[in-house]
């Protein structure tokens, strides 16, 4: 299967699965980053304004914690994401799947200025190109990915349509089981064609084509599901 | 067992996982409950892959998983005891542990330097070929007889802005001679090179001038923070680079995010003596006020205090 899937064994023994993020998001959740940082700055610099020398040595200080803490602050106490990464729908990880300390996300955050050479995070984006968890190079040495988060889970939605329930016409391996029952899962998500397409494919177990073949399909899920 | 049954027999018990690790990383309540209701879930979510359950439900179940991964993993240790332990003796400790690249980082400031002043005071025009002649030009107001402050370049300047460029400037140059080290520590040895060879281009500038008797003054005290602070920074990215191109029996994935580790506490000291370094130059060093006599003696006493931290502190129960 070509997928950016990536798996991570945990001491339970179970394999969680996560999808690393790619350079397009990153650099969305990095320039609304920017811009946060920006205003702030901005405010800041207005505010101390009034100060003199006083503003400007605070100012130069807030600089500072900007450049380098800002992306730290966020990662350890926001559960992974900077105000950017959260409206991009991206978090940071650790790379077996725990949430990151302050250690890593420093790593990160200092090394994201060699991200940044020669020019425009060009040896990041090489680094996350090079790799299958698109890591650049803070991530590498850090040990962290940024992951895709998981929308919330869809709520269990019934068969549409059909009511009734069918058995498969003979034994259904599981792998085929599952297909059945992931096509009735996911059919609010087709078209009509689409769906009249896909059980077209199966009209040998079906028995039937068109809209009668998809509305046994249905069937079949909610019986291999055990709904009636 | 059907996927309908499944699902009806463990709803609740799902629904009153989630509330319990809705808050991410922070201690719940019910938190004694936790690690055996994480791993049953762990279970059904093994059991729904291997009986083929639809994609929904086991996306669903690795949700669950991952939050409880994440919650009962995330605890962190409070701050404080471990910046006590850390100052008392962890951080030498650490410094020792990476002596070879620490001594390496300090060669590299140290050797240039040491040969910069005297070969300049033979050969003055030296100075011009690595520093810009208004640069040097400026030095010499900077460090000028009478000057109100010392090492800045007017009066406008107060302490507490400069305390706040000095931060800003200072700390940056140790981070990068740090991150320049994953480009196989090359990086790092052209920041370590560049600040020896500039503050020595510099010093013997303005020793040859005349102007020593300011200069070394004002540099004493602040350097026994700032140069060591540099020379940190430079070895934790040399120590990256070395892990990269030998990484010996580990993976080079694996002796990178090994080496990051086994260096943060360098670059945490660093950037604390970076601070306080900031803090002795903009308040202390320039001070024209303070009899030179006096800033020497505290000079003498924090270059000694700094090098019997690392060479003794936190050798009891190592």
């Amino acid at each position: 299967m070509i997928d950016t899937l990536c798996a991570q064994e945990t001491p339970e023994g179970v394999e969680l699965e996560f999808s690393p993020a790619g350079p397009a998001p990153r650099a969305l959740a990095w320039i609304v980053d920017a811009a946060i940082r920006f205003i702030v700055y901005l405010a800041l610099a207005s505010a101390l304004h009034g100060l003199g020398q006083l503003g400007t040595g605070v100012l130069l200080v807030g600089l500072f914690l900007l450049e380098w803490f800002y992306p730290v602050g966020f990662e350890v106490l926001g559960r992974g994401q900077t105000p950017g990464k959260r409206l991009l729908g991206l978090r940071v990880l650790r790379a077996d799947g725990a949430p990151v300390g302050w250690s890593r996300s420093t790593v990160r955050s200092l090394l994201a200025f060699a991200d940044f050479l020669p020019f425009g995070f060009a040896a990041g984006l090489t680094a996350m190109l090079l790799g299958r968890r698109c890591q650049r190079l803070g991530d590498r040495a850090a040990g962290t990915v940024v992951v895709h988060v998981e929308p919330a889970p869809a709520a269990p939605r019934p068969a549409p349509g059909a009511v009734e329930s069918l058995a498969p016409p003979f034994p259904l391996t599981l792998p085929e089981q599952r297909a059945i029952m992931g096509f009735s899962e996911r059919a609010p998500g087709l078209t009509l064609e689409r769906a009249r397409e896909l059980a077209d494919l199966l009209e040998p177990v079906t028995g039937a084509s068109g809209d009668e073949g998809v509305a046994r399909l249905h069937a079949m899920a909610r019986n291999l599901r055990g709904l009636g | 067992m059907k996927q309908e049954r499944f699902e009806q027999a463990h709803r609740e018990e799902w629904a009153a996982f989630e509330a319990m690790v809705a808050g991410g990383d922070q201690v719940h309540p019910g938190a004694d409950r936790l690690p055996q209701a994480y791993r049953r879930v762990c279970q059904h979510l093994a059991l729904a892959r291997d009986r083929c359950y639809t994609a929904g439900l086991v996306q669903r179940l690795n949700r669950l998983v991952m939050a409880g991964h994440q919650t009962l993993y995330g605890s962190a240790l409070g701050l404080a005891p471990q910046w006590g332990r850390f100052l008392a003796g962890g951080l030498a400790r650490s410094v020792r542990a990476l002596y070879r690249p620490v001594l390496l980082a300090a060669m590299l400031v140290a050797v240039p330097f040491a040969a910069l002043p005297p070969a300049i005071a033979r050969a003055p025009q030296l100075a011009y070929l690595f520093e810009d002649p208004q640069d040097l030009a400026r030095m010499d107001t900077m460090y000028r007889p009478g000057a109100g402050h010392f090492g800045r370049a007017g009066q406008a300047q107060t302490d507490v802005a400069m305390f706040g460029f000095y931060i800003w400037n200072n700390v940056r140059i140790s981070f990068q001679a740090f991150a320049g080290g994953i480009f196989l520590g090359l990086g790092s040895v052209f920041f370590l090179l560049y600040n020896g060879v500039h503050g020595g281009a510099v010093a013997g500038y303005l020793t040859h001038a005349g102007l020593g008797r300011q200069f070394w003054p004002f540099v004493a005290t602040h350097s026994a923070l700032e140069l060591p602070a540099l020379v940190l920074t430079g070895a934790a990215g040399l120590h990256l680079g070395w892990a990269l191109l030998a990484p010996g029996r580990r993976s080079r994935a694996r002796a990178l995010v090994e080496a990051a580790r086994e260096g943060m506490p360098l670059v945490y000291g660093a950037a604390l003596m970076d601070g306080l370094a900031a803090l002795i130059e903009a308040f202390w060093s320039s001070s024209a006020l303070v009899p030179v006599a006096l800033k020497l003696t505290a000079a003498a006493l924090l270059w000694t205090a700094m090098a019997s931290y690392f060479l003794l502190a936190g050798r009891r129960r190592a």
